[in-house]
């Protein structure tokens, strides 16, 4: 029993740490949101330099074929940044699945280039019509019928709906699930997107433990800063407590989120289950420290020119995405009962 | 990350369960918080420390196995797992050996530790007094140098099992000159000898579990003080990380406690209600999340790292969530749960009630919650003391 990262896996979290701090700025995101996503383009692809992007990629397609162990670090490190774009979807889901389950044409037209940067997955799983980062993206892996479709986004219809947090830029998609597109639907076939969806759950699970630390980061910050009654805020009790109360949640949050990246990268038995109370706990913190580090911004927290707000609405599209609580509660539920 | 046991910590698990099974009292022994449950306790704690189960972490030369942190959690799995009595000499082993083992001299660890942890000479901490709870360092009790030693005078409270307890361990002020945490000093004293009283006071569930002592010119030789002389606070606050950290409750009590809340719940009147249901998961997850994040401290810990404020988030999530899970039993029992222990229409003997009222006691005892957010706050978030 060993409950830690290797020297490896921090590094990569730290490469990943130092492009965000220098590249994602909280201006960026703003930018973003404000209808310029190509803001946020050199951030994609210095993580391509770097080999981010292309992590999950097998090694002939310009990756390093890494497991969920890998990205998890990464994926907190988005969510602190609040980078938007189809990470999620490209790394920790479309790469793996596209292997897994592409036909040689698809493969050799999108692995590659997903994995150098050059072209962006997005995904929707079955009953899912509202894609974040549709517009962006160029290419489709979307389940429908139990089957699996991979094409361009050319061929998909993509009418944007506005999201409350503008940076996630969905749309609503249809297309035509043409025999061209499909890609394999075998029994296996099946099982990898599976795979693929609790992947995709648990790597935004990683995201909202970054958005957590960071949002609380900031109400720290504005506790010791922000002076009244002639003291820093961060003084009085009161405050102490409840950002007390929202590390509590968010430190207890982690390692579920770890120990499911485990279960998955070993094939344990119990992965399924891992991952709903990975989500479970990483979403319940993100919003419960939405809620205080908001309290303790006071007004100014209750602004679009306070920079809170950005990762505050992230934070309640990704708990309630991929799974909510009452979803997952109710798979651990017919586990434990 | 290797989140298997490896195949000498699974064989240290199946020793474990072998032995447990084959010794834990088949009927449940009566409350060790009462003077005739106690008697019952320490006998079970001797046959622990003969078969070597007593303190599993510690050297063999004082009786224990060497056992890893990662085997000593897994002792405390089997153990609670096995529904085993519990641990009567809790604040010895795990509060006063581990101030011994980092402060205490040769001669003071040759001396006390077996006897301590077989349960022959036991322990009861004597921190509080009736005007320094959360405010330890306004204590006001002294001790007054004499040949060969000091003399202690001044009242503790809310001992733990000093009713029937033989030793106790805690704060004098040694420098009178000195004010608060300055010029104390940690002494251990006898509670069965000239000029010291035990009254003890019933704790909210009826059992005698607290003591006040009252010292007056209490002879204490110069070897039982731990520590330098007037170094006392700084000796002291290494205990309290262990009292609030993993050592006084490890997830092994806390999954157990699930395990039985989840048959509960099986056996319950109605289990068509869906929030009930919610909230028996919910134990449930809280003691697995407790279970993974000590996991990941103790590597931390192996690894050499000190958790130092870590451990008050330790404190105050599984004291709330005991109270929690034992909230959720007693409204799966309904009506029922006013029947106490030993009455005959009690379910589960009444113990979810005694539990309840003992839960209570979590977010109040080894520094209140209260207190153990502001060290949150101050040492780990670093948000300023005033």
């Amino acid at each position: 029993m060993r409950f830690a990262f290797t020297d490896d896996q921090q590094m990569l979290r730290d490469t990943v740490r130092d492009v965000l701090q220098r590249e994602c700025a909280p201006e960026v995101v703003r930018a973003v949101w404000e209808g310029r996503p190509e803001a946020a383009a050199s951030v994609w692809a210095t993580l391509a330099e770097t080999g981010v992007i292309g992590m999950t990629a097998p090694q002939d397609a310009g990756g390093m074929a890494m497991s969920e162990l890998d990205w998890i670090l990464p994926f907190e490190e988005i969510g602190y940044a609040a980078l938007p774009g189809p990470l999620v979807e490209t790394i920790a889901v479309g790469m793996p699945l596209l292997d897994a389950v592409g036909t040689d044409a698809q493969k050799t037209q999108w692995l590659e280039a997903a994995a150098t940067g050059h072209a962006k997955i997005v995904v929707a799983f079955e009953d899912q019509a509202i894609v974040p980062y549709a517009a962006s993206a160029d290419v489709l892996i979307a389940e429908r019928g139990g089957v699996a479709y991979c094409l361009p986004m050319s061929e998909v219809s993509a009418v944007p709906e506005r999201s409350v947090d503008r940076a996630r830029q969905l749309a609503r998609i249809t297309f035509e699930e043409s025999e061209a597109h499909r890609m394999r639907s075998d029994v296996e076939g099946h099982a990898l997107l599976s795979l693929a969806k609790e992947r995709a759950t648990l790597a935004t699970a990683a995201q909202l433990v970054g958005l957590s630390r960071r949002m609380l980061d900031m109400a720290v910050q504005y506790a010791k800063d922000r002076e009244q009654f002639g003291k820093p805020i961060g003084a009085q009790q009161a405050v102490k407590h409840r950002l007390a109360n929202a590390l509590i949640q968010q430190e207890f949050a982690r390692p579920m989120v770890y120990r499911a990246g485990w279960s998955l990268a070993t094939n344990q038995a119990t992965a399924e289950v891992d991952v709903s109370l990975a989500k479970i706990y990483a979403g319940e913190a993100a919003t419960f420290v939405v809620k205080q580090a908001l309290q303790v911004h006071g007004a100014i927290g209750y602004t679009i020119e306070c920079d809170l707000h950005m990762w505050m609405k992230r934070a309640w599209a990704l708990a309630a995405t991929r799974g909510d609580s009452a979803f997952h509660r109710e798979r651990v539920g017919r586990h434990v009962l | 990350m290797d989140l298997d046991f490896t195949a000498d910590e699974e064989g240290f698990r199946k020793e474990c369960r072998t032995w447990l099974e084959a010794n834990v009292p088949t009927d449940e022994l009566p409350s060790g918080d009462t003077r005739e449950g106690f008697k019952q306790h320490i006998e079970w704690e001797n046959e622990l420390f003969d078969a070597g189960w007593a303190a599993v972490s510690w050297p063999k030369q004082y009786g224990g196995r060497e056992a890893s942190l990662i085997e000593w959690l897994i002792f405390e799995e089997e153990y609670y797992r096995a529904g085993a009595p519990s641990r009567v000499t809790q604040n010895g082993i795990f509060l006063l050996a581990p101030t011994l083992f980092e402060f205490g001299t040769d001669e003071q660890k040759e001396r006390i530790l077996r006897p301590m942890a077989r349960g022959d000479v036991t322990w009861g901490q004597a921190w509080s007094e009736p005007n320094a709870g959360s405010d330890l360092a306004s204590l006001t009790s002294t001790a007054r140098r004499v040949e060969g030693g000091w003399r202690l005078t001044g009242q503790k409270t809310w001992s733990t099992r000093a009713a029937f307890c033989d030793m106790a361990y805690g704060l004098f002020r040694t420098d009178p000159a000195q004010t608060r945490h300055r010029g104390l000093s940690y002494f251990m004293f006898p509670l069965r000898t000239k000029g010291v009283t035990v009254r003890g006071v019933d704790r909210l569930d009826g059992d005698e579990g607290f003591a006040e002592i009252f010292l007056e010119d209490v002879f204490v030789p110069d070897a039982d003080i731990i520590g330098e002389v007037d170094q006392g606070w700084r000796v002291a606050m290494a205990t309290t990380g262990s009292e609030r950290g993993l050592t006084l409750r490890s997830p092994g009590r806390f999954m157990a406690t699930a395990s039985r809340l989840i048959d509960l719940y099986h056996r319950h009147r109605d289990r068509s209600d869906p929030v009930l249901r919610d909230r028996v998961i919910q134990a449930w997850m809280d003691a697995q999340a407790y279970r993974w994040f000590t996991f990941q401290t103790v590597t931390r810990m192996m690894q050499g790292e000190s958790i130092g404020a870590d451990s008050s988030m330790n404190k105050v999530f599984w004291s709330e969530m005991d109270v929690r899970t034992h909230e959720t039993a007693l409204a799966l029992i309904g009506e029922l749960l006013e029947l106490d222990e030993g009455a005959e229409s009690a379910v589960d003997q009444g113990q979810w009630m005694k539990g309840f009222q003992f839960a209570l006691a979590g977010p109040i005892y080894a520094g209140t919650n209260e207190i153990q957010r502001n060290i949150i706050a101050e040492r780990v978030l670093g948000l300023p003391r005033k």
